[in-house]
């Protein structure tokens, strides 16, 4: 009863136009960007870095080394593969381009001339795919060269093959994956959307919801109302639950207004869905329903946390500063995640991200792409239990003296201490 | 949610003697410094009890003691049988605290604000009736509390207090900061709850109001009572005109 009508007066109280108009603005931004991003990729100049494995001694594998020379940086030219691969890797090169020994002899024969590329993917963020759509458009230089070639001279071939002579097929090795027919832009629109969409929802939801419960503290603070919230006959636990349950739910209206936006902006990645369920990588329903409970165990947990932080403003002006390590804490690992994971960081690094209750749910976004549960179910565990902890302090505080006298006692201590 | 916020409910549990509160050698430290330092006073009954003194004196403190939001540092409070220390949910159902200064919730109306705080007694649109009785702001109840001025404001806060029945009405310098229309009526309001049974504790720091509205007061100066008694005797014992006279000449 009582609980249930401090989550409205709560809601009532914080879920003002005020709050919601920044909101929207940025969804807006957001949806903008979508368009944005669609075309970027054309935009690059700078030439692919690539392995070269002709076997083809024909005419047609010459033109093609001859295409790839001069539009393509060639940092390994030679036989074999493993190798290619090795070097592709190490100078962050994009691809593996070999040109089977039959390849002139089919083309001659009426038959498709394959050229097979492995592509090498070091990540998924937006920009990944660049280099895969420049020897995209090599590739199909490669198809009209061979088709003039082809049309110049008398012939007696199919006309269909005549236009069509080469074919691909593509592998991509993607975190010691093989994926095996996907090209790395529909690879990486699926990711990229992914992996950019739940940090940023992260943060936001996070610094949203923190901000939200640290100003209402504020607030009560500076009015008292929470000097007489805590004479009435209602426990604690029920004034505590009721402050997280009320931001919470505000903090998810917000962040489904924000989801609008990023529908919209996700629509310019999804390209060939269905593919990457073929690959075993799109996410299954479990995996969105485990995704969704670490981001709310991250969201729980950062509304706990301001909780505590907010037992320490005075009014409402003072609550914004409080909110700062929140707000550290949600960017973070928004960033590290965004240039490196969590296999590839230093161990110093990998133990505070881990200690982040706002990394799981980004980590649990990447690893159910990759099957590894263990991680992500540790993950949710470890918000909750994050969250636990902070709501046990929060009601210790509001048990205690502090709450009414501030730090006003903690700051005479503290100064006393320093001029005596 | 024992409290049942009917007439009924009032005078349950009454201990055999009339004196409803009572603090002994009360004492509060914020660390280092002692703010209330021993003091001791009763309050009986339906009586309307002033806690009188300059700023800084101990007053608010004494009074978030009694309200169960602070801890003691040493003595003892006793309220209708209940100690503060021990069961602090038991006097939550009996007091209202009107905080020093106080507002209330911004965005909500007058009127929601009433409901909100009525819903801790399950008290239902009597309750709240009741509160905008007193709180008297006609039309305005529905106005934003943020749109009320200070006296406004004061008022639905006494309402609020008042609406519940409590059986002891806690109010800090409940009418400070008010133009005197405002104080007067607050005035009215609480002597009117006292009539009815309420036992209030209040502080003041303006003597001149205490004569009109104090049974009995108690004097305080830099944590320590010193004077006690009901303002006529007082005046008397000083040869004073009014308790302002009385103080400057207990503290000389
Ligand atoms: N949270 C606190 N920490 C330290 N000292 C305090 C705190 N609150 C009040 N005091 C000090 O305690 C004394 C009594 O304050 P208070 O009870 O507010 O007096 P009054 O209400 O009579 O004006 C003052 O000297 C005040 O500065
Ligand atoms: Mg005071």
């Amino acid at each position: 009863m009582s609980l249930k009508s401090i989550i409205k007066k709560e809601v009532k109280e914080l879920l003002t136009p005020e709050a919601i108009v920044p909101v929207m603005v940025i969804a807006i931004v957001f949806a903008a960007m979508g368009n944005f991003m669609g075309g970027i990729e054309d935009e690059l100049e700078e030439k692919p870095l690539i392995a070269l494995i002709n076997l083809d001694a024909g005419e047609h594998g010459r033109l093609v080394s001859t295409i790839l020379e001069e539009n393509a940086d060639i940092i390994y030219n030679g036989t074999d593969v493993d190798e290619a691969i090795k070097i592709v890797k190490e100078e962050g090169g994009s691809a593996i381009l070999e040109v089977p020994g039959d390849f002139s002899t089919n083309i001659e024969n009426n038959v498709t001339g394959t050229i097979n590329i492995v592509w090498i993917m070091k990540g998924v963020g937006v920009m990944d795919s660049i280099p895969s759509a420049k020897i995209d458009n090599l590739i199909q230089s490669i198809n009209l060269g061979i088709s003039a070639e082809l049309i110049q001279r008398e012939n007696d071939l199919d006309p269909v093959h005549v236009l069509y002579p080469t074919g691909r097929e593509e592998t991509i090795l993607f975190k010691d994956r093989e994926i095996e027919g996907v090209s790395p832009g529909t690879l990486s629109g699926m990711l990229s959307a992914q992996s950019v969409m739940v940090p940023i929802v992260t943060m936001i939801l996070i610094m949203m919801a923190g901000g939200i419960i640290i100003s209402s503290m504020g607030m009560e603070k500076e009015d008292k109302t929470l000097e007489t919230l805590l004479t009435l006959p209602v426990k604690r636990e029920s004034i505590v639950t009721g402050k997280v349950v009320g931001a919470a739910v505000i903090g998810l209206i917000m962040a489904g207004i924000y989801m609008l936006g990023f529908g919209y902006y996700m629509r310019s990645f999804r390209v060939g869905e269905v593919n990457l369920a073929e690959r075993g990588l799109a996410l299954g329903m479990l995996d969105y329903a485990l995704v969704g409970l670490s981001l709310f165990g991250a969201l729980l947990a950062g509304l706990a946390l301001s909780l505590v932080l907010g037992t320490y403003a005075e009014d409402y002006k003072s609550a914004q500063s409080y909110l700062f390590p929140v707000t550290a804490l949600a960017l973070i690992p928004m960033f590290v995640f965004m240039f490196m994971d969590l296999g590839s960081m230093p161990v110093a690094l990998r133990g505070a991200m881990l200690a982040i209750p706002f990394s799981h749910p980004i980590i649990a976004m990447r690893s159910l792409m990759f099957d590894d549960y263990l991680l992500v179910i540790g993950g949710i565990i470890y918000t909750f239990v994050f969250s636990g902890v902070m709501i046990f302090f929060a009601v210790r505080i509001f048990n205690s003296d502090r709450l009414i006298t501030g730090r006003m006692t903690k700051k005479d201590g503290l100064l006393e201490k320093l001029t005596k | 949610m024992a409290y049942s916020g009917d007439k009924i409910g009032r005078g349950g549990a009454v201990p055999h003697s009339r004196e409803v509160i009572q603090v002994k050698d009360l004492v509060k430290n914020y660390g280092d410094f002692q703010a209330v330092k021993g003091i001791s006073f009763t309050v009986k009954r339906g009586e309307i009890f002033g806690l009188i003194g300059p700023n800084g004196a101990g007053k608010t403190t004494t009074i978030r003691i009694l309200s169960t939001l602070l801890k003691v540092s040493g003595g003892s409070v006793n309220i209708y049988g209940n100690d503060v220390a021990t069961e602090p949910e038991k006097i939550r159902h009996i007091i209202s605290y009107l905080p020093e200064d106080a507002g209330a919730y911004k965005n909500l109306t007058g009127r929601e604000y009433l409901k909100f705080m009525a819903s801790f007694f399950d008290g239902g649109e009597e309750m709240v009736d009741k509160g905008m009785e007193i709180a008297d702001l006609g039309d305005r109840i529905d106005d934003k509390v943020d749109a009320y001025s200070k006296g406004m404001k004061r008022r639905l806060l006494v309402g609020r207090a008042m609406m519940i029945d409590p059986k002891v009405a806690i109010l800090d310098e409940p009418t400070s900061g008010l133009d005197v229309i405002n104080a007067q009526e607050v005035r009215h309001i609480i002597k009117d709850y006292a009539r009815a049974g309420t036992t209030v504790l209040l502080s003041s720091h303006n003597m001149l109001e205490v004569d009109f509205l104090c049974d009995r007061i108690a004097l305080i100066d830099d944590g320590r009572i010193v004077e006690e008694g009901t303002p006529s005797t007082l005046k008397e014992r000083y040869k004073a005109n009014n308790i302002e006279e009385v103080f400057t000449r207990v503290v000389k």
